[in-house]
C-alpha cells in the first residue's frame, strides 16, 4: 500500500490477508490462491505488509477489550490515513471485526469476504471458471460462524462450488445449524475444557459421514481444525481440506 | 348472588397478587444496567409479530415446534372462552355469549377441537420428557426443581383441558333434559363422546359435575395466571417484549464498550472527550447481575428452559461443563436471590458475599464457548446467552486478569508482535516471495 501510495496509486480493493495468512503455512496457500485470482482478474489490490497488525479479534473474543481497541484503533488510523474504502478479507473473523466491529471506533469501509469476492467476479463474467479436477467431486462445504451465523453469508461459497460442476453435499447441520469447528472464540489458541471428545473431531466425522473428495473450508482456522480432524480418521489419503478460494484457483491452473 | 361475590374475591385476589409479582420482575429486571433498546421500532414490530406471535423459530424443529403451536394456539384462542366464564363468574349468567347464535356454536366446537388437540401434544410434551428422555430434558441443570416445574405445567394444563371436556358433557346432557338454567347453547364435537358416559346420571350430580369442573377450569386459569411469576412458564408473557428488544445487528457483532474506550481512545487522539467521570468507580465486565444489562436480565427471565440452545452447542455437545441454558437459569436464580435480599433490606442490596460468576457460573464455563452463535440462533424467543458469557470474559480478563495462561500469552503476542503468535510483523508480507 505504501508503495501505491508513494507512486500516487490508488488500489481497486485492500486485500486484508490477516494473520493465519500471513503467518501460518497451511493458511499462506489460501491466501496465494486468493491473489492468483485476483491477479487472474487484473484487479487492482494492494497489502498493507507490515503496517497491517491483528484486528484484535482473538482479544476481544476473550474480553481482552483493551488490546482489542488498541489494535483497531492502530489498524484504523493506518487505513483511514491511506483513505482505504473497499476491504476484502480471507478469513471470515478478521471480516466480521472489520465489518461490524471497526465502525464504532472510527473505521468505515466496505468490507466483503473473499467468497463473495469470487462470487461477484464469477457473476460479473470476469471470471470464467471450470471444474478441472473438481469437476463431478463430492465436496462438503463447511460453513464458518462468523461468515455464516454471524453474518449470514450462506450462499457465496456454496454459489462458487457449484460454479466447478462438482457435487455440493450438504451436512446434516449447515447454514444456520453449522456446527462450529472449534476454534472460535480465540478456543484455537488454547486446551479445551475437560470433556468427552474435541469439537473439530465431531464436525469432522459429520463431513467424513458423506465421504467427501474435498472438504471445503472459508477460513484458516477452520482449515486447521479440520485438517487435524481428517488426521484424527487417518483419511488425509482420500479427503482434502481446501479453501473455496484455492478450489477456483486450482481447478483454473490460475 | 354468593357465587358471584365468591368468584369476584377469588378474581380480584388473582388479579392483585399477580400484579405485585409483575412490578416484582419488573423491578428485579432493572436491577441491570441501563441501555436504550428503541431504534427500528418498525424492524422491532415485525421480529416480534415473526418470532413471537408467529412462532417463527418453533418449527425448525418440526414435531416439538407444531406441538407447541397447537398448545399456543389452543391457550390465545380458548381464553376467548374464558372471558365468557369471567363474564358468567360476575353475573351469574350461562354462556352469556351464547346470544351469537350459530357462530358461538361454531367457536365452542372449535374450542373442543383445540382443547383434544392441546390435550394430545401436552401428553407428547409429557412422554417426550418423562419416557423418551430426550438428552436435552436430562441435562444436570434440570435435576430438582426445573423438572417438577415442566412436568406441574404439564399436568396442570392436562387437568384443565379434562375439565373443560366434562364441563361440556355434563352441560349438553342437562341442556339435552330440558334444564332450565341451561338452555341450549354450543356444539360439543368432543365431549359428544364424554356425555353418554353421564346418560344415567341424576340432575344433581350433572349439575354439580359442570358446576364443580366450571371453577375448577376458572380458578385452575386464575391459579396458573399467578404460577407463572415463580415459573420457566412465564416465558408466555415475556416472549412479546423480549422478541421486541431483540439484538437486530449482525451476530458476529459483539458490543464495544465505550468505558473502554474512554481508556484507550487517548492514546491515539489527544482531542477524544471523555464519556465518563475518570474518577469514578467503574467495572469492566460483569461479575454479578448488576452488571449485566436488563435485557441480559430480561433474557433470563423470558427462557423456558427448553433446552435448544443447550442440544445446538458444540462445546456442550463435546461433554463440556457449558450449557447456554444452565447460563440463563443462574442468571435469573441470582437475580431472584438478589431481588428478595433487596426486599429485605428496603430496596437497597446488602452485600451478601455471593456473585452470579463464582457462585453460579464458573470461569470454566464462561472459558470454554466457541461464540460460535449457535445458541442464539437456535433459541425460540431470541435470547442471547453469549452476550452474558462475553461479559464475564471481560470481567476475567480486565478486572482480574485471569485468562487462561494460553490466552495471556495469545495477548502478549498481539501486544508485541501485533499478530497472536511470535512472528515478528516485519515477516508479516513474506509470504509473497515463497
Amino acid at each position: 500500500m505504501a508503495e501505491m501510495t508513494a507512486s500516487g496509486e490508488t488500489p481497486e480493493i485492500l486485500f486484508w490477508v490477516g494473520c493465519a495468512g500471513s503467518f501460518d503455512d497451511r493458511a499462506k496457500k489460501i491466501t496465494r490462491a486468493i491473489t492468483r485470482i485476483l491477479n487472474h482478474v487484473g484487479m487492482k489490490f494492494a497489502i498493507l505488509g507490515s503496517e497491517e497488525g491483528c484486528t484484535g479479534e482473538p482479544a476481544k473474543r476473550s474480553g481482552n477489550e483493551f488490546l482489542y481497541q488498541m489494535q483497531a484503533m492502530q489498524n484504523i488510523m493506518v487505513m483511514n490515513g491511506y483513505g482505504i474504502q473497499k476491504i476484502v478479507t480471507g478469513c471470515p473473523h478478521c471480516f466480521n471485526t472489520l465489518k461490524n466491529e471497526y465502525p464504532a471506533l472510527g473505521g468505515n469501509y466496505e468490507v466483503i469476504h473473499h467468497t463473495q469476492l469470487v462470487q461477484q467476479l464469477i457473476d460479473a463474467g470476469k471470471l470464467k471458471v471450470d471444474g478441472g479436477e473438481f469437476n463431478g467431486k463430492k465436496i462438503v462445504f463447511h460453513d464458518p460462524c462468523y461468515l455464516g451465523r454471524g453474518n449470514n453469508v450462506y450462499e457465496a461459497p456454496r454459489e462458487v462450488i457449484k460454479s466447478l460442476d462438482a457435487d455440493l453435499a450438504e451436512m446434516k447441520r449447515s447454514r444456520v445449524k453449522g456446527f462450529c469447528c472449534g476454534a472460535g472464540g480465540a478456543q484455537m489458541f488454547k486446551e479445551a475444557e475437560h470433556g468427552d471428545r474435541e469439537v473439530n473431531v465431531a464436525r469432522t466425522e459429520e463431513a467424513l459421514e458423506h465421504n467427501p473428495d474435498v472438504i471445503a473450508v472459508g477460513c484458516p482456522f477452520c482449515n486447521t481444525m479440520i485438517t487435524d480432524g481428517v488426521k484424527h480418521f487417518n483419511k488425509e489419503g482420500q479427503t482434502k481440506v481446501l479453501d473455496v478460494a484455492e478450489l477456483v484457483a486450482d481447478a483454473n491452473k490460475l | 348472588m354468593l357465587a358471584s361475590i365468591i368468584f369476584l374475591i377469588l378474581l380480584g385476589g388473582a388479579v392483585a397478587f399477580f400484579t405485585r409479582n409483575a412490578k416484582r420482575i419488573r423491578r428485579n429486571i432493572m436491577i441491570g444496567r441501563d441501555i436504550t433498546i428503541n431504534d427500528n421500532k418498525a424492524e422491532r414490530w415485525r421480529t416480534m409479530m415473526k418470532v413471537a406471535l408467529g412462532q417463527g423459530k418453533m418449527v425448525s424443529r418440526p414435531v416439538s415446534g407444531i406441538m407447541h403451536i397447537l398448545v399456543y394456539v389452543g391457550f390465545i384462542l380458548i381464553n376467548i372462552e374464558v372471558l365468557e366464564m369471567l363474564v358468567d363468574g360476575i353475573f351469574g349468567s350461562h354462556r352469556a355469549f351464547s346470544f351469537m347464535g350459530v357462530f358461538y356454536n361454531f367457536l365452542i366446537g372449535f374450542f373442543e377441537i383445540l382443547a383434544l388437540l392441546t390435550f394430545v401434544a401436552v401428553v407428547v410434551f409429557w412422554l417426550r420428557r418423562n419416557v423418551i428422555k430426550l438428552a436435552r430434558f436430562t441435562k444436570p441443570e434440570l435435576k430438582g426443581f426445573p423438572t417438577i416445574d415442566a412436568n406441574a405445567i404439564l399436568i396442570t394444563e392436562m387437568v384443565l383441558m379434562t375439565a373443560l371436556m366434562l364441563m361440556n358433557g355434563a352441560d349438553q346432557t342437562l341442556q339435552a333434559r330440558g334444564n332450565a338454567h341451561y338452555h341450549t347453547a354450543g356444539s360439543f364435537p368432543i365431549s359428544q363422546f364424554v356425555a353418554p358416559l353421564m346418560s344415567n346420571w341424576s340432575d344433581g350430580a350433572l349439575v354439580f359435575t359442570e358446576r364443580f369442573t366450571w371453577w375448577l377450569h376458572i380458578v385452575g386459569i386464575l391459579a396458573f395466571l399467578n404460577y407463572l411469576p415463580y415459573s420457566k412458564h412465564l416465558h408466555i408473557v415475556l416472549a412479546f417484549p423480549n422478541t421486541w428488544y431483540s439484538n437486530l445487528k449482525p451476530k458476529g457483532q459483539f458490543t464495544t464498550p465505550d468505558t473502554v474506550t474512554d481508556v484507550v481512545a487517548p492514546n491515539f487522539d489527544p482531542a477524544y472527550q471523555l464519556k465518563y467521570d475518570p474518577n469514578a468507580p467503574m467495572r469492566f465486565g460483569a461479575k454479578d447481575v448488576m452488571d449485566l444489562t436488563w435485557k441480559n436480565l430480561m433474557d433470563a427471565y423470558s427462557c423456558t428452559e427448553c433446552g435448544r440452545c443447550t442440544s445446538a452447542c458444540p462445546q456442550n455437545l463435546t461433554g463440556k461443563k457449558l450449557s447456554p441454558r444452565k447460563i440463563m437459569m443462574d442468571t435469573r436464580d441470582r437475580m431472584e436471590e438478589v431481588g428478595k435480599n433487596m426486599d429485605a433490606n428496603n430496596g437497597e442490596f446488602k452485600d451478601d458475599g455471593k456473585s452470579l460468576l463464582g457462585d453460579y457460573i464458573t470461569s470454566e464455563e464462561v472459558w470454554a464457548c466457541n461464540t460460535c452463535n449457535a445458541c442464539v440462533q437456535e433459541c425460540p424467543v431470541n435470547i442471547d446467552p453469549l452476550a452474558i458469557i462475553v461479559e464475564m470474559r471481560r470481567y476475567l480478563v480486565m478486572e482480574q486478569s485471569a485468562a487462561p495462561a494460553e490466552l495471556t500469552g495469545m495477548f502478549t503476542n498481539i501486544e508485541n508482535n501485533s499478530a497472536p503468535w511470535q512472528f515478528s510483523p516485519s515477516e508479516r508480507a513474506s509470504w509473497v516471495n515463497q
